[in-house]
């Protein structure tokens, strides 16, 4: 391999040292960091953030961005919660709010495909409309009185390791299959890198996009189970500003902001650092506003890194 | 002719944008097994012919019959369904995907519910090797040069089974080298059967490939022969609808002084390029697409930073740092691409025009209006630009108007160079010869003028000198009595028969 080609491979890969770096240091400054008990902590910590970054991972890759997950977990969370007080048992509750999830992604396609709406304000505007559909179905109160067995889909462990952290790893390794194996994954990786060239070569785009909000609305709302389990009960200000770790996640694992580019494995690393720089932070007794200043810096860097990184790759061309 | 003879017959198709007739009731009909060219100059319709047949957009009237069936509009994948590939002039690939996932991108090979990735990377490698070129389908698109790009689209085109292959001047940014393998892959393109659109600008490659022609002139169609009825004279005369060296404004003036002297510009992508601009002379620069012209323009006028930049202005050494810099010497860019790097679309013709002028034209932090009026009064009247008002988005004129304006914001700068990058793409031939008759008039009046055109006739009949580049590098630099396209082809591809 020569010199060019190993540059542009750290570049691509450089994320990971970030995150080795992160461990080193925080096993440093805390000596409670370095343990099994601690990894795990970290993962079910991330895993609702972790399952709605592949979400917007797929709305990502394809040119987009989904602002409204957060509210969509919101609804889901208090639908769900609203559904199991009023006598319906807990599976089926959960497939109809995971629908509502959907439709609320079907809006977000829509609002860009027929109007034309930028998806940055599209799904901003779906945002606050499922905000307050979430503090109207609970009539701005928690809904307390669910099922008391559903808190296991949070708390349970199969051996040693969460539930959440399972269900997590589970839609990963999903979204890897669909993005890399199927035609669906394809054609999201090709409007991004290229909208009209997939129009000329006969790709549905607006399906295309339809499909990826929709994607994304779904595995939120899977995100909106977990935080239902969480509290064990339906709070409609659940999940706000999550969209925002999410998309700080996708774009750490190098998923380039104008999309078609980028790998889903490396969002997971994205997740892993953001919860490890978060509970690492608290472990070193760093002060809750200082650890937003870092997560908004955190943000910024991984851009500018990624666009300096793209100038060095086109100069190796 | 028999009717089955006919694979595409257009009829009376017309296309309007905002009043503009880029198309104009065009009829003409191309052969089963022909290689058909469609030539005419910039802006006279042969583009937007293409984006009606793959459906990129819709006629304003008309239709067309293809392989028996009557189109009135068509959509992308109605026209890939269809049969009518397009190997587009601006490069339609994927740049993330591989050469082999681009050939079968829209119509993948499935095994199950996965791509199969074996099959599609083993049947690119087939048609590889049937063309006789050596590509690994694993490479990724944003790797390969524009050649293997081409042919990329060329090997989609062939795996949709197209029946009408349309290339849309194909051989613009290829050297010698690979326009020969290029012709190699439509000659066996031809001997199988297949039928071809041809666009091209160079006259050479139409008598070499092409069996009967179209000529566009103005969205209009003028003729349809067979290409052994004519010759390269009569071909050129079609298409510019008269004889072509009347057209030229001739200089006034002697040149005068020099202004700028460029002894050694080396980096981004330049290579040891030296010339010298005097003033009252309209310098033009020869070459093919990515010779270095556009970024020599660039770092003159400060955009692009090189890595060595010996430049001297008015005999004092000269290193823009930015665009800024540039225009306080004296030295303006009248772009290439006016709507993304002239205009902004959406601000009124007053605006663009002042935007670079703004501090002379206010009083303490407010815009004079009154001012703003008068420079933008004396600049439309001036340049001629035709609208109801100033006020108008620019998005709304024609390109002719639309360069004017940008022509305009330039000379309300008060610049002593002024350097135009293709400063008649796309635009009608009347506002051309309104541009052609300014630029000289500038001249005239003393400023000094570089002028990048991919233009033959237009380098060759505007410019006082011709410096031909290549590779990077300014490799001749001709006299008015030696000007031949020949020689400045032969000049312009000397540098790149060595690479791919």
């Amino acid at each position: 391999m020569d010199k060019k080609k190993m540059i542009d491979y750290l570049l691509d890969y450089g994320i990971i040292f970030v995150l080795a770096a992160l461990v080193a240091v925080f096993s440093m400054t805390s000596d409670r960091f370095l343990s099994a008990n601690t990894m795990f902590t970290i993962l079910r910590q991330v895993s609702i953030v972790g399952i709605m970054s592949v979400g917007m991972t797929f709305v990502m890759l394809m040119g987009g961005i989904d602002l409204s997950v957060g509210s969509v977990g919101a609804v889901v969370c208090v639908v769900t919660a609203y559904f199991m007080v009023h006598g319906i048992s807990p599976v089926p509750a959960c497939v109809m709010s995971l629908a509502v999830a959907a439709t609320a992604g079907l809006a977000n396609g829509f609002c860009v495909n027929m109007f034309n709406i930028p998806p940055l304000i599209a799904t901003m505007g779906v945002m606050m409309s499922l905000r307050g559909i979430a503090y109207l179905v609970t009539n701005g109160a928690p809904i307390y009185g669910i099922d008391k067995n559903f808190k296991y889909l949070s708390q349970g462990t199969f051996g040693t390791i969460p539930y959440p952290v399972i269900l997590m790893a589970a839609i990963f390794v999903i979204a890897a299959f669909v993005l890399k194996k199927t035609r669906l994954g394809r054609y999201i990786y090709g409007v991004g890198g290229n909208e009209e060239a997939s129009r000329l070569s006969g790709v549905k785009i607006k399906k295309v996009k339809y499909i990826a909000y929709a994607i994304s609305s779904v595995l939120a709302g899977i995100s909106g189970l977990l935080l239902l389990a969480r509290t064990n009960s339906g709070q409609p200000s659940v999940g706000s500003g999550y969209e925002m770790d999410a998309i700080t996640a996708v774009v750490l694992g190098g998923v380039s902001i104008s999309g078609g580019k980028g790998n889903i494995w490396l969002v997971i690393v994205g997740v892993v650092i953001m919860g490890t720089l978060s509970t690492g932070m608290v472990m070193s007794n760093i002060s809750d506003y200082v650890q937003q200043v870092i997560k908004g810096l955190v943000l910024i860097g991984s851009i500018a890194f990624a666009q300096f990184s793209q100038k060095i790759k086109e100069h190796h061309i | 002719m028999s009717e089955q003879d006919i694979l595409l017959k257009i009829e009376h198709l017309s296309k309007y944008y905002s009043g503009v007739k880029a198309l104009d009731d065009v009829s003409f009909a191309v052969r089963r097994g022909e290689v058909h060219a469609i030539c005419g100059e910039n802006g006279a319709g042969k583009s937007t012919l293409i984006k009606i047949l793959t459906g990129a957009i819709e006629p304003t009237r008309g239709q067309f019959k293809f392989a028996g069936k009557i189109y009135e509009k068509i959509t992308p994948p109605q026209a890939i369904e269809a049969g009518i590939r397009v190997i587009y002039q601006e490069f339609t690939l994927i740049p993330y995907l591989s050469v082999a996932e681009n050939v079968f991108y829209g119509q993948e090979l499935m095994k199950g519910i996965v791509i199969d990735s074996k099959e599609i990377n083993r049947m690119t490698s087939r048609m590889c090797r049937e063309l006789g070129i050596d590509m690994n389908p694993r490479t990724k698109a944003e790797s390969l040069g524009v050649a293997h790009q081409q042919i990329v689209e060329i090997l989609k085109a062939i795996s949709q089974s197209a029946k009408l292959f349309i290339m849309d001047e194909p051989t613009a940014p290829l050297t010698m080298n690979e326009t020969k393998i290029f012709f190699g892959v439509v000659e066996k393109l031809k001997a199988e059967g297949a039928t071809i659109i041809f666009i091209s600008h160079r006259l050479e490659e139409i008598f070499e490939i092409c069996d009967s022609v179209t000529v566009f002139c103005d969205g209009k169609c003028v003729v349809t022969k067979d290409i052994a009825e004519l010759d390269k004279k009569s071909l050129i005369s079609y298409m510019v609808g008269r004889d072509l060296d009347e057209n030229y404004p001739k200089p006034g003036v002697a040149p005068g002084e020099e202004i700028l002297r460029v002894d050694n510009v080396t980096g981004n992508g330049l290579k040891n390029v030296k010339f010298s601009l005097r003033r009252g002379e309209i310098l033009g620069f020869g070459g093919l697409v990515g010779a270095g012209r556009t970024e020599l323009a660039k770092v003159i006028f400060g955009a692009d930073a090189a890595d060595r930049c010996d430049m001297m202005f008015k005999g004092k050494p000269y290193a823009p740092k930015s665009p800024a810099d540039a225009l306080a010497f004296g030295i303006g860019l009248i772009p290439e691409d006016r709507k993304a790097q002239g205009l902004v679309m959406e601000m009124s013709i007053r605006q663009n025009i002042t935007i670079g002028v703004l501090k002379k034209i206010s009083r303490g932090i407010f815009i004079d209006g009154g001012m703003e009026d008068r420079y933008t009064d004396k600049y439309m009247s001036s340049l001629k630009i035709n609208t109801p008002s100033a006020g108008a988005p620019v998005k709304y004129l024609s390109g002719g108007n639309q360069q004017k304006v940008v022509l305009a914001k330039m000379l309300a700068t008060n610049c002593d160079v002024l350097i135009f990058d293709e400063p008649t793409r796309g635009i009608d031939v009347g506002a051309k010869q309104e541009i052609y008759h300014l630029m000289r008039e500038l001249a005239d009046e003393g400023k000094a003028i570089m002028m990048i055109s991919s233009e033959m006739p237009e380098l060759v009949g505007l410019s006082d000198r011709i410096v031909v580049m290549s590779g990077g590098q300014s490799v001749a630099e001709l006299q008015r009595e030696e000007y031949s396209q020949e020689l400045i082809l032969g000049h312009a591809s000397s540098k790149l028969s060595a690479e791919v």
